[in-house]
């Protein structure tokens, strides 16, 4: 086995050094084509601290993540590869990371996925062989040099890994499953939190509190999603998992002819209200990329 | 006829740990076609446990682990022998293993893995409960089944799909890690979800052509008129 030297990723080295963390997310587009990809990279070039790059999203088959990620960095930026286990075994799954650790891809953002049957492809098998937590063993294992039959790698990746929390758990017993499983994907090696996306900066005040509690350190980014309008506030509660907006945000929306101003303005509050207590926020503008930087302006 | 085989003895005693005393219940149902259950298989696992320093508190066959009813008429009479022991060690399919957890306050570890349905099913049909996958985890989820309550068949706690305690797929679902979760909190053992649990063995669920058959299996190759 070749010693490799272990580089901290660039989106490590800025956790490491207290920069309140900016990340944001790309999509890829349902085609066989990049020139969105290098647009909205365009938007994030001067914002972002790394851009995640989703995995099939919403269980929609599009380009792919790797790919993706490895345009992102010739672009000279710095990508945070999200892996489902949704649509690969776990032989896909470790080919596809260190695939990407030789195409230069550090940060890995291990995900459960969505079910199949919420895309569009609901006829497709779910397969879900190995869980998040497992992913993230998987990935521990290769960084040690074997893959998960125990056969030793010719030579071994290194990877910044991350994983997801939902900081707005409706009931007690699913907050307190989110808690169990947080903790689990640090015992297998998470080294950041991105949030699922909160609306309600008490909801994330009082999560934050109760992980320092738990005496979590793992860095976590606050999950912020641009708002729209109503009609998105409207959707989101109804159809998106885990997702809340509450009341007074769905009709300060309603209330404004502006909702690019509104959009902006209750993404600042909400950063500058969360900012005291988390290491930075991860921002899904879904396809508002160019107001990132007014959405964000408090922190420069 | 459901068949079930053996876990290795290691195993069971991996899953059984620091407890000392454990009570065996055992299936007088489908592991007595398939040779996994019985009074000699029960007493001869008794001794094998008490060779390793573990103390038997008692043995109970029931005819049907799966008939929940009748669990609950026959535990009646043992229910010291149970409320004294650390946990108790199951013999039957993963439904047995369900209604039993279902009904004692105890962990309840199987001692055997599903292999496949072989013939008709067992008697606890209201729902869909054991996937045959021979890698029985069941005392680790609170006697409830990660991968046929979970759709994502998740095997280390649930994902963020739920929504006041339902199932991202299906609204009108129970979200299976909620359950686990009530069930492990309601008999004091919220602590087993902190262990890991490594990916199942898939390969088990291909059994090999002599765990697909039960000892009557003659019978299917012979003309009866």
């Amino acid at each position: 086995m070749t010693a490799e030297p272990m580089e901290k990723s660039k989106f490590e080295k800025t956790l490491d050094s207290g920069k309140f963390a900016v990340t944001c997310e790309i999509g890829p587009p349902k085609g066989a084509e990049d020139e969105e990809i290098k647009e909205t990279a365009q938007h994030l070039k001067n914002v972002a601290d790394g851009i995640n790059v989703t995995d099939l999203q919403s269980s929609v088959m599009r380009l792919g993540s790797l790919t993706t990620c490895h345009l992102l960095k010739q672009m000279g930026l710095e990508p945070i590869f999200q892996v489902t286990c949704r649509d690969r075994n776990r032989l896909a799954l470790q080919s596809d990371l260190i695939s990407a650790y030789v195409l230069g891809i550090r940060n890995v953002l291990a995900l459960t996925g969505d079910y199949t049957t919420i895309g569009d492809h609901p006829q497709a098998e779910p397969v879900f062989d190995l869980d998040s937590v497992q992913l993230l063993w998987a990935i521990k294992k290769l960084e040690e040099g074997y893959d998960l039959a125990g056969k030793e790698l010719t030579r071994k990746p290194s990877f910044f890994k991350g994983a997801v929390v939902n900081p707005g758990a409706d009931t007690e017993a699913s907050y307190e499953l989110q808690i169990i499983k947080m903790k689990k994907k640090i015992a297998q090696g998470a080294q950041f939190f991105q949030t699922q996306a909160i609306f309600d900066a008490e909801v994330f005040k009082k999560f934050m509190e109760r992980i320092d509690e738990e005496n979590i350190k793992v860095p976590v980014l606050a999950g912020i999603i641009l708002l729209k309008s109503e009609r998105m506030a409207n959707y989101m509660n109804k159809f998106v998992p885990g997702v809340f907006v509450p009341e007074p945000i769905v009709k300060k929306m309603e209330g404004t002819e502006d909702k690019v101003s509104m959009c902006i303005e209750i993404a600042s509050e909400l950063i500058e209200a969360v900012k005291p207590y988390c290491a930075g926020v991860h921002i899904q503008a879904l396809g508002w990329e160019k107001h990132i930087p007014a959405a964000i302006k408090s922190l420069k | 006829m459901i068949l079930t085989e053996f876990k290795p003895l290691k195993e069971i005693l991996e899953k059984l740990g620091e407890e000392k005393k454990i009570f065996i219940m055992g299936c007088g149902g489908c592991p007595e076609g398939a040779d996994t259950g019985g009074k000699k298989v029960l007493s001869d696992f008794k001794e094998k446990l008490e060779k390793e320093g573990k103390t038997v508190t008692g043995i109970l066959e029931i005819d049907f682990l799966c008939q929940k009813a009748l669990i609950r008429s026959r535990i009646k009479p043992r229910s010291e022998e149970i409320k004294n022991s650390d946990s108790v060690l199951v013999f039957s399919c993963g439904l047995g293993v369900q209604a039993t957890s279902s009904i004692l306050d105890k962990i309840c570890h199987p001692a055997l893995n599903t292999t496949t349905f072989g013939g008709i099913t067992g008697m606890w049909q209201g729902t869909e409960r054991c996937d045959t996958c021979g890698n029985c985890i069941l005392d680790q989820t609170g006697g409830i089944c990660p991968y046929t309550a979970c759709p994502k068949k998740l095997e280390n706690g649930a994902c963020a799909g739920q929504s006041n305690d339902k199932c991202e797929t299906d609204l009108e679902r129970d979200c299976g890690w909620v359950l686990i979760y009530n069930n492990l909190k309601r008999i004091g053992k919220l602590d087993r979800l902190e262990k890991f649990i490594p990916p199942r063995d898939y390969a088990k669920l291909l059994p090999t052509a002599d765990l697909r058959k039960t000892r009557l299996w003659a019978l299917d190759e012979e003309e009866i008129l």
